[in-house]
């Protein structure tokens, strides 16, 4: 790929911290040619997270194959926003058969590739927290514990979506969701309900999982071209902000991610194997009530009429994540 | 009390009316409305004793709603299109157990291609389920039909799908009247199924059954259907009563004239379900005093399907018109196929018009253009309604759409060239349709060439092939390129060499 320097992008791709990079360590992104995999002109909203990752991660995923990538895409935003007929964003060989079986038509992608000698052509499949979660698990976990050469991928932004946010089995409690109103004895989602799937990927030993989220963009390329280099199941879940089902400002979409990761909420970390072998650590610890406030999903938690119980139980949750992953422990593994 | 209210809050609140125990549902569009509408009254305190239960699939949704009707419970579930599909396994299985569930179905096309909007491919996809199927044409039929199903599923021991077009109802307010709780309480009393898990009589259900007395059990079930006709009709005019006023009826005759009778001759005979038959009447309604008689027989239940009191109905009108908004790919019209057998021994010319899929607009219009068409013996046998001539593409054998001799199905009209509309194989052609021509054998359904300039569909349509938004971006008429048509090299094409 030519390289080509363009003076002014987002720091992200171009520079870490204050530092501008050398040309070598530069985002895919950085590139007047990426390959721009999810490209402009789709309907997604304004400040959609799902949509930065989704371009981020295939356009690593191109760089990093050589442009040898195909994609199964379950029914979700990501696939509506993109494709309506007769236009696509996509600049990838991409199918969407259903909601729940993203996984499995990867899997039978990677068949034929590999019965025609052709395993040098990779296959991502993606979908959203519902269609992984939920409705797609018995498919995901079919495909990752015969270890099918997969890479896997989860935009993770809490509820359905697509269909006017509704709840998953990735809601976190006490969210409110269009089918956990607000309303009642213990308002927005249930405690003590729910799932994270990268512990269940874990359980099936695969060779790579990974968390990342849109604040840390450069960790995601990276976390890419890690699952890339494996081969077999490999399993990406990325948090991603949606200000449509959160109820945040169009411009917070990085910055919600952020706070999620630094309030301890959302853990990031690698594993191999089933066993972590890399935790990105709380850099300045927040309140978890600075990531929750924001969010009209969790306001009826806040003000006069608050909740503060179940405040409490969130904090909790948070203490949990830090003690389990050593979040607070710099360049400690569990 | 008249209410302005949107179809599916008014569809949760006479669901709430009948004190359902389990709610479960999964959402789909158009259904989500209707259940998360439930789930703020469970919330809330408005409907109490119920738990509701967010599932993770709708095949899940039916199961749980498999168990908690075993159990004795009254149980409400809905869904639409791909949720219907995904739960196909467990549809059929609740029926054979017998169990008295009521579910919505806010009917929505079948992908791929992937389509939120209206049509009724999928819950008669599912026609062969052994769940009965009742149909609303606007949202008071949807709220009293709700009711109704509860009494019926719960009489004769089956599950009922009540049908009601998506968007077009669920997401419409219009002006209503709930029932009364006293009303519905007096109508439908507490459930008391035929069978259940009871500790103090364990008995099994779903066993398995061998050749000895399988075709027995598919036999019963047969006639339950049957007898089903009858304990519809009760709990429709029972129902009525309870609210004294009009309400949902398995069939309604109607004419511009208002008389109460069967078609006759002169007339034509228009068939059809849901909201369709709402535009329909205003159609025939200004058509009357044109001189275009019509008849329309709505069908309020599909499954079972009322075959003799549609004969009846027809009568001996001239022709018959099916309004079809379901297809079954290759043949025809779904509903056409029930009504066909209906009317077999009738000698009456029928015309299947396939309208609305995917939610393209039936419009008064194009309803008038069909029926006039009709009137003058100028309406094919199968008729794709507004088909955009222009996005069809050619195939090698294929003949014109519009054939310059129509009326293939006409006795006596100009015979049709083979492979026309509704040409069918030559026992069908002769037994529907007397003095039509014998088609030709291999019927396929004609396509016609591709204009070009526009945009055209391959002949797969379940996998569109299509330019990139920013290759349309770039065209600088706007213009969208071909379907499948590589305007430039994508990324990929660069790199997989
Ligand atoms: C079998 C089936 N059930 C339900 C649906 C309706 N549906 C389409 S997308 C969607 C939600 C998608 O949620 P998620 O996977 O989290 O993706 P998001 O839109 O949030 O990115 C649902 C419920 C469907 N298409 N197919
Ligand atoms: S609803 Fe959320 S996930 Fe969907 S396009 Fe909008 S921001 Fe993105
Ligand atoms: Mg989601």
């Amino acid at each position: 790929m030519a390289k080509v320097h363009i003076p002014f992008m987002q720091t992200g791709a171009l520079a870490v911290g204050g530092r501008l990079l050398d040309e070598d360590e530069r985002s895919v992104q950085a590139w007047q040619d990426r390959p721009s995999t999810l490209t402009r002109g789709h309907r997604a909203c304004q400040g959609c997270a799902e949509a930065l990752a989704a371009r981020w991660v295939l356009d690593t995923a191109m760089e990093v194959t050589g442009g040898k990538l195909m994609v199964a895409n379950a029914t979700g935003c990501l696939e509506v926003f993109s494709t309506l007929y007769p236009e696509s964003a996509w600049r990838v060989p991409w199918i969407h058969s259903l909601f729940a079986n993203a996984a499995s038509v990867a899997t039978g992608i990677a068949a034929t590739n590999h019965a025609k000698g052709r395993d040098d052509i990779r296959v991502i499949a993606q979908g959203g927290d519902g269609g992984t979660a939920d409705i797609g698990m018995a498919c995901l976990s079919g495909m990752f514990e015969r270890n099918d050469d997969v890479l896997y991928v989860c935009y993770d932004n809490q509820a359905y979506m697509n269909t006017g946010v509704q709840r998953s089995g990735a809601t976190p409690p006490a969210a409110r969701t269009s089918t956990t109103p607000a309303v009642g004895l213990s308002p927005g989602n249930t405690f003590g309900q729910g799932k994270f799937v990268p512990k269940i990927a874990m359980a099936h030993e695969i060779p790579y999982v990974a968390t990342a989220t849109v604040a840390d963009l450069r960790d995601l390329e990276a976390k890419v071209r890690t699952a890339m280099k494996h081969r077999g199941a490999r399993y990406l879940h990325i948090l991603v902000t949606c200000p449509l089902g959160w109820g945040t400002k169009t411009a917070a979409s990085i910055k919600m991610a952020r706070l999620a990761t630094q309030c301890g909420l959302f853990p990031v970390f690698e594993a191999e194997y089933g066993d972590i072998t890399g935790v990105t650590p709380i850099r300045s610890r927040v309140p978890v009530e600075d990531y929750l406030r924001p969010q009209r999903r969790f306001a009826h938690l806040f003000g006069p009429r608050g909740d503060e119980a179940a405040l409490e139980r969130i904090r909790g949750q948070a203490e949990r994540n830090i003690r389990q992953y050593h979040l607070l422990e710099e360049g400690v593994l569990a | 009390m008249l209410e302005l209210l949107e179809g599916s809050k008014a569809v949760a609140r006479a669901v709430a009316l009948t004190r359902p125990d389990v709610v479960c549902a999964y959402p789909i569009s158009p259904q989500t409305h209707i259940v998360e509408a439930l789930s703020v009254m469970v919330r809330d305190g408005h409907l109490k004793d119920c738990d509701y239960i967010n599932v993770e699939s709708e095949f899940a949704a039916m199961s749980v709603s498999i168990g908690a009707s075993a159990a004795g419970g009254r149980v409400y579930t809905a869904t639409a299109s791909q949720g219907l599909l995904y739960m196909a396994e467990a549809i059929y299985n609740a029926s054979g157990l017998k169990l008295p569930i009521v579910m919505t179905v806010a009917n929505r096309a079948l992908g791929a291609p992937i389509n939120i909007w209206n049509d009724q491919s999928d819950s008669l996809s599912q026609r062969d389920s052994g769940w009965l199927q009742l149909f609303a044409v606007d949202n008071q039929e949807a709220i009293d039909l709700h009711v109704i199903a509860y009494k019926i599923a719960e009489q004769i021991s089956l599950p009922v799908m009540v049908c009601m077009d998506g968007f077009v109802l669920t997401h419409a307010s219009d002006v209503v009247e709930l029932p009364t709780q006293e009303q519905v309480d007096a109508f439908l009393p507490p459930l008391a199924p035929l069978e259940k898990l009871s500790l103090k009589n364990p008995r099994s259900m779903g066993m398995m059954a061998g050749p000895d007395v399988f075709t027995e059990t598919k036999y019963l079930a047969h006639q339950a259907m049957i007898q089903a006709h009858t304990v519809i009709a009760r709990a429709a005019a029972d129902f009525a009563a309870a609210v004294g006023r009009e309400s949902w009826r398995p069939v309604r005759v109607w004419g511009p004239d208002l008389e109460d009778r069967p078609a006759r001759q002169g007339e034509i005979a228009v068939i059809g379900m849901g909201s369709v038959m709402g535009t329909t009447q205003a159609a025939a309604a200004r058509l009357w005093e044109q001189g275009v008689k019509t008849r329309l027989i709505t069908l309020g239940s599909y499954r079972p399907f009322p075959a003799r009191t549609v004969r009846e109905a027809i009568g001996t009108a001239d022709r018959v018109v099916v309004l079809d908004r379901a297809l079954m790919l290759g043949v025809g019209g779904v509903l056409s196929a029930d009504v066909r057998r209906s009317m077999a021994r009738l000698g009456i010319p029928m015309h299947s018009v396939v309208a609305g899929l995917g939610g393209r607009s039936i419009t008064e219009r194009s309803l008038a253009k069909t029926l006039r068409q009709a009137k003058v013996g100028e309406l094919g046998e199968l008729e794709f309604m507004d088909l955009k001539q222009d996005l069809v593409t050619m195939s090698d054998a294929a003949v014109p759409v519009r054939a310059p001799a129509r009326g293939a199905a006409r006795p006596g009209a100009a015979a049709a060239p083979a492979g026309a509309p509704g040409a069918e194989g030559p026992d069908d052609a002769a037994a529907s349709a007397p003095g039509a021509p014998a088609a030709a054998a291999d019927d396929a359904m004609p396509t016609k060439p591709a204009q070009t300039g526009g945009p055209a569909l391959t002949a797969s349509a379940g996998s569109l092939g299509t330019a990139t938004a920013d290759e349309k971006a770039t065209s600088a008429d706007g213009a969208a390129p071909a379907a499948g048509d590589r305007a430039a090299p994508t990324a990929s094409d660069r790199r997989e060499g």
